[in-house]
């Protein structure tokens, strides 16, 4: 076994999915929030890690983002991860998934060789799980999504189980591939101080539009098919009456509820 | 306006009844005709149905070389037709298959997917679809466009919009279209599948029971079972039982487990966070159970209880056993 390339796609998000519009501008309040590496993320590092733990290989993480998206980037790197790149641009911001998948694409493409990509099953900002699809149809490759384990692997083949909804589906698909993974599928590591250390020391590697090529009107807002005109927080909802009393005045009036609309 | 129409073994998928009818509506306003499409095999009756569901157009691949769902079979099949018949808009249904499906077939098209919508409508004025999805955990609604690339796709979540009505008197064209064996890509074989083993799907059960943190313990869950039972319905759980292990994830409710709308949804010891009540709050008759008076389910309760679970449980299944024998009802 020579050992696979792997490359982990990562994301910068809010800390806290408790966010609030300014209700001057109709957007999102984004000071003082911290910003995390996404937690399903997380567990894409995880597993890459223990892959290359098991066959030996290469983990390149990628992330399209901001600046400060570098400090996501080392945390990854102090897990165990080889490289990190960050591909940061004005042009790639605004992006929609079709725009980020496209970028990233080309990123990859630009990284490569590759026999793995492991992404994450969603963002907890964005909540489309679009990216990882979108990704692996433009790099002409197969993917599966929600993968919960990993039962074996080679340089050609990677066989998996994922979590459908009604039941769980051993799947095997040719390398290279993408995966997108669950929170099922391992327990992420923390970092152990040494591997801080050297993630502070790290290069972390930029990729700007220039370095990527490729078709500039499909970069960030200008390629987004998508816009979002408008933000809002939902309404609050309208409760009902809220009872108190002894366990059985509780029960009772259950009870008279259940009977009221017709459950029993 | 395309709809997709997922099955499995020759059972149509009842999200497809959803779509159909916002795509009825959709496709009303914008004086369009209502495609779907479905792949499989074994499909006569699937199709008969989906012509009783409104239907204008329903076109067939029907093969049993695609009788299981693959991504790259289906997704070349899906980008062949669209490229066909251009249709505006093209909705699929925000299940396993349609979100793994969905961004596969918009990145081929380069066009714009939204995923889980709550809401679709035409804006008058642009003839747009406009579309709201909560996004940040459901802590914002996020209202989005697509105003260039064709067609405008959307997945859609189950329970969330009203089925279809049958009509068995609505007529249809069906166009059965041959599967290419050049579509037929051999990257991903399905070796395995095991069903999760559930009486009643929480999904389509008409009383969900549900527990959260407040149960303090994995065995309340055998509590919960008793008077999910006794009520005839199935086990829900929040995300933060499914994360300690107090249960699997297929009794998951909330934005990252299952969205369900029984007649009855009832939570105990559930907080009630944003991100559990986008996946239950559109149940018909929300009962809480928590001993946090300021609990936020409370906000969303047809009737809310601050008591301790585990007195008022066994108490209201001894009430209804009784009532039940008090009628002669099994």
């Amino acid at each position: 076994m020579v050992g696979l390339n792997i490359i982990v796609c990562l994301k910068q998000v809010p800390g806290t999915t408790e966010v609030e519009i300014d209700p001057k501008t109709g957007r999102l309040k984004r000071e003082g929030v911290a910003a995390v590496v996404n937690p399903f993320d997380e567990y894409a590092v995880e597993e890459a890690i223990r892959i290359k733990e098991k066959l030996s290989g290469r983990i390149k993480v990628l992330s399209m983002g901001p600046p400060m998206a570098e400090t996501a980037l080392r945390d990854a790197l102090a897990l165990g991860c080889d490289e990190a790149w960050l591909a940061t641009d004005r042009v790639f911001g605004g992006a929609d998934t079709l725009a980020t998948s496209y970028t990233l694409g080309l990123c990859i493409k630009k990284i490569a060789p590759f026999e793995l990509i492991i992404c994450g099953l969603k963002t907890t900002d964005g909540d489309t799980g679009q990216v990882g699809p979108e990704i692996a149809e433009n790099l002409g490759i197969p993917h599966i999504c929600y993968v919960n384990k990993i039962l074996d692997i080679s340089e050609s083949k990677i066989k998996v189980t994922r979590m459908l909804d009604d039941g769980v589906e051993t799947v095997e698909s040719s390398l290279p591939a993408l995966i997108t993974v669950t929170k099922e599928i391992n327990q992420p590591r923390l970092a152990t101080l040494m591997g801080k250390l050297r993630a502070t020391k790290a290069e972390i590697r930029k990729i700007t539009a220039a370095d990527v090529g490729g078709d500039p009107n499909r970069f960030g807002a200008l390629g987004s098919a998508t816009r979002v005109i408008k933000v809002t927080t939902p309404p609050p909802p309208l409760g009902g009456e809220v009872v108190k009393g002894s366990p059985d005045e509780l029960a009772e009036r259950i009870l008279q509820k259940l009977i009221e609309c017709k459950i029993i | 306006m395309l709809v997709f129409a997922e099955q499995k073994a020759g059972k149509v998928h009842p999200i497809a009844y959803e779509l159909l009818s916002k795509g009825k509506e959709l496709a009303c306003e914008l004086g369009e005709r209502l495609y779907v499409v479905i792949v499989g095999g074994g499909l006569d009756r699937a199709i008969k149905e989906l012509v009783h569901r409104g239907a204008d157009k329903v076109f067939v691949y029907d093969d049993p070389l695609v009788a299981d769902f693959r991504d790259d079979p289906y997704s070349n099949l899906l980008v062949g037709l669209v490229r066909e018949e251009k249709p505006s808009i093209f909705l699929i249904g925000a299940t396993a298959m349609g979100r793994s499906l969905g961004p596969r077939v918009a990145a081929s098209l380069g066009t714009g997917l939204t995923a889980d919508c709550t809401g679709l409508e035409i804006d008058p004025k642009t003839r747009l679809l406009v579309q709201v999805r909560p996004a940040y955990g459901g802590n914002i609604m996020a209202t989005i466009i697509c105003p260039e690339k064709r067609p405008q796709m959307a997945t859609v979540r189950y329970k969330v919009m009203n089925e279809a009505k049958i009509d068995p008197t609505h007529k249809a064209e069906i166009i059965k279209k041959h599967v290419e064996p050049r579509f037929l890509l051999d990257r991903v074989k399905i070796l395995d599948f095991k069903p999760v083993a559930e009486e009643v799907s929480i999904v389509d059960a008409n009383v969900v029971v549900s527990g959260g943190k407040g149960l303090g313990d994995p065995k309340g869950f055998k509590l919960l079972e008793e008077l999910a039972q006794v009520l005839k319905g199935a086990v829900g759980a929040s995300r933060p039982t499914v994360d300690e292990g107090w249960t699997d994830y297929h009794h998951q409710v909330g934005l990252s487990g299952r969205t369900v709308r029984p007649t009855l949804y009832m939570a105990f010891g559930i907080s009630g966070a944003v991100q559990h009540l986008a996946g239950m709050r559109t149940s018909e008759v929300i009962i809480a159970v928590n001993k946090d008076a300021e609990a936020p389910i409370f906000n969303v309760a047809t009737l809310g209880a601050v008591g301790d679970l585990y007195e008022v449980i066994p108490r209201l299944i001894r009430k209804v056993r009784a009532y039940q024998r008090d009628r002669n009802v099994r």
